[in-house]
């Protein structure tokens, strides 16, 4: 059961982290800190997406989100991006019952039993809840095509 | 006498638990012990035959409730040596037991801007957040103490911390994180000396070796019923009674006066005057049954074998490669919790796998996030022993430490 939490895809990601440490320009940057078990991210954007970088502290199912996050993020439309960050959430969110899309979440089809541990789903959705912040303050909205 | 082992964990129905597949290795009485059938029994007893509020009724029951809630008030005087049971007050924690002196403080203390709080660096938030709020209410300042690379209480400036200013000194007994036991003898007698007052936070002391109030010579302790084998929602503040006997109503309402007109109230003696509304009468009598249980294997023997384990524990960690251990090393001076590094996994991480193997370890910040702070940690993995521990339950969390190492490897 533990190895369907750390699947070699986590694990790489936590030892070998992609595009790890923050980068300057950036226009919003959010900060976000779980109170229950003290991990911290820091999450900078671009206002068009073509740099997303990152610095935190946590446990393997945080830092390899980060990793992922950026992978499958970086270099992306807003919208594209937050279609994404949708089918992520709804991954975290359904109990182990959302079968995910490869095409959609990439290398992030790994989290899919990270949503067996209650627990632990807040680890892995607390970069992408600091990249939803950062984009805001980078004025990317959800849904640019209506706001702009 | 050492502890019968086997006939220890019989009396506990969770220790037969299986959690994955795993025999249940509990290793977290620090956050919350098991309760043996004699409490549980005791409680249920009590709801089914007894059943009345207290303090109120005339009839049978209400009676019957009265005396077996003041009997349980009673036992917990003498198990920590108070003079008389009206020392103790019930509140629903430690933290409560602590929020009350805090709140109540500023007005038996008259305290303003100039006084002084001393506090540690080793404190459970309990014991911190409240004076912090209560320095910011009041204009008072808020010190501490340090603490040592050893993890002990850094008694250096005790002179120079503790001065004429100080008003009160709220230390922790022993460590929730580090394990240390901190003996108070120089700081009580140097705030004696000044005149302040001094606390004592004993919600992981009072559970695990003897504590009398009298030796101590403080002149407030807190502790908590759900680390030493009874239930929630029940703890206690004791207090020198020529103390609470000046001091305030802190939730005020039922039980807590004397006489009540529309123009105003006076309140009754302690502790009525701090239990405010009906109180966890079940749980106060539960807390009643674990002092018995206590008091039947001897607080003497209870310690004696967690002394045993801790060595036990101390040496199968160090044998871990990877493993780094906070706080005192050696058995002297420390209780039986033990917080530990593994070199390269996160906390977290360490206590999911862990789970997976049964073992019941706490990771995080323990509630002490100033403590991770002083070590250069964002968190610690924290095993935790108590009087059903045994070392074959050691030597499972040292295999489990291994299984972590493997999957990070």
């Amino acid at each position: 059961m533990i190895d369907a939490l750390y699947q070699d895809i986590i694990l790489d990601h936590y030892k070998h982290p992609h595009g790890r440490g923050l980068r300057d320009p950036f226009q919003g940057e959010a900060h976000h800190v779980n109170p229950t078990c003290g991990d911290e991210i820091t999450v900078r954007v671009t206002e068009d997406l073509s740099e997303i970088s990152y610095d935190g502290m946590g446990c393997s199912i945080s830092q390899a989100s980060a990793s992922v996050l950026h992978e499958l993020l970086k270099g992306r439309t807003p919208g594209e991006a937050f279609e994404i960050h949708e089918a992520f959430l709804a991954l975290m969110q359904g109990r182990g019952q959302v079968e995910p899309d490869e095409d959609v979440l990439g290398d992030g089809i790994a989290f899919a039993g990270v949503a067996k541990y209650p627990a632990r789903v807040k680890c892995a959705l607390l970069p992408w809840m600091a990249f939803k912040d950062a984009a805001a303050r980078a004025g990317i909205s959800v849904n640019p095509e209506v706001s702009a | 006498m050492t502890l019968d082992l086997v006939q220890v964990r019989a009396d506990f129905p969770i220790l037969t638990r299986e959690i994955n597949g795993h025999p249940l290795v509990y290793l977290d009485s620090a956050n919350t012990s098991q309760k043996p059938r004699q409490v549980l029994e005791a409680m249920q007893d009590h709801q089914e035959r007894h059943n009345g509020n207290v303090s109120r009724s005339v009839h049978t029951l209400g009676t019957e409730a009265t005396a077996a809630y003041e009997g349980a008030r009673e036992k917990i005087a003498a198990f920590i040596g108070a003079a008389r049971p009206e020392e103790v007050v019930f509140t629903k924690n430690s933290t409560e037991a602590i929020n009350l002196v805090a709140w109540t403080a500023s007005d038996f203390l008259s305290l303003g801007p100039g006084d002084e709080i001393v506090v540690s660096e080793m404190e459970h938030h309990s014991n911190l957040v409240p004076w912090q709020l209560l320095c910011q209410r009041t204009g008072a300042t808020l010190r501490w103490f340090g603490v040592t690379d050893e993890g002990r209480l850094d008694e250096s400036q005790l002179d120079e911390l503790v001065n004429e200013r100080t008003k009160l000194v709220s230390v922790v007994h022993m460590s929730n994180i580090l394990g240390t036991i901190n003996d108070p003898a120089r700081i009580v007698a140097r705030a004696h000396e000044v005149g302040a007052l001094v606390m004592l936070d004993c919600s992981q002391s009072v559970p695990h070796f003897p504590v009398n109030v009298a030796d101590l010579g403080v002149d407030f302790i807190a502790f908590t019923g759900h680390k030493m084998l009874g239930p929630t929602g029940i703890g206690a503040l004791w207090g020198r009674y020529e103390l609470l006997e000046r001091m305030p109503p802190f939730l005020a309402g039922g039980s807590t006066i004397e006489t009540v007109t529309m123009a105003g109230t006076t309140f009754a003696p302690p502790p009525a005057r701090f239990e405010g509304g009906t109180p966890p009468i079940t749980e106060a009598i539960g807390l009643g049954a674990a002092v018995d249980y206590l008091n039947k294997l001897g607080m003497e023997n209870i310690h004696r074998h967690e002394q045993e384990i801790t060595a036990y524990a101390l040496k199968a960690l160090a044998d871990v490669p990877g493993v780094t251990i906070f706080g005192p090393g050696t058995p002297e001076g420390r209780g039986g919790t033990v917080s530990f590094a593994v070199d390269g996994v996160h906390p977290h991480d360490v206590g999911q796998i862990l789970d997976d193997l049964g073992v019941e370890v706490r990771v995080g910040h323990h509630c002490a996030r100033p403590v991770c702070t002083r070590f250069g940690v964002p968190a610690m993995t924290r095993a935790s022993f108590y009087l059903y521990t045994t070392t074959d339950e050691i030597d499972a969390l040292a295999r489990g430490l291994e299984q972590v190492r493997k999957v990070f490897a």
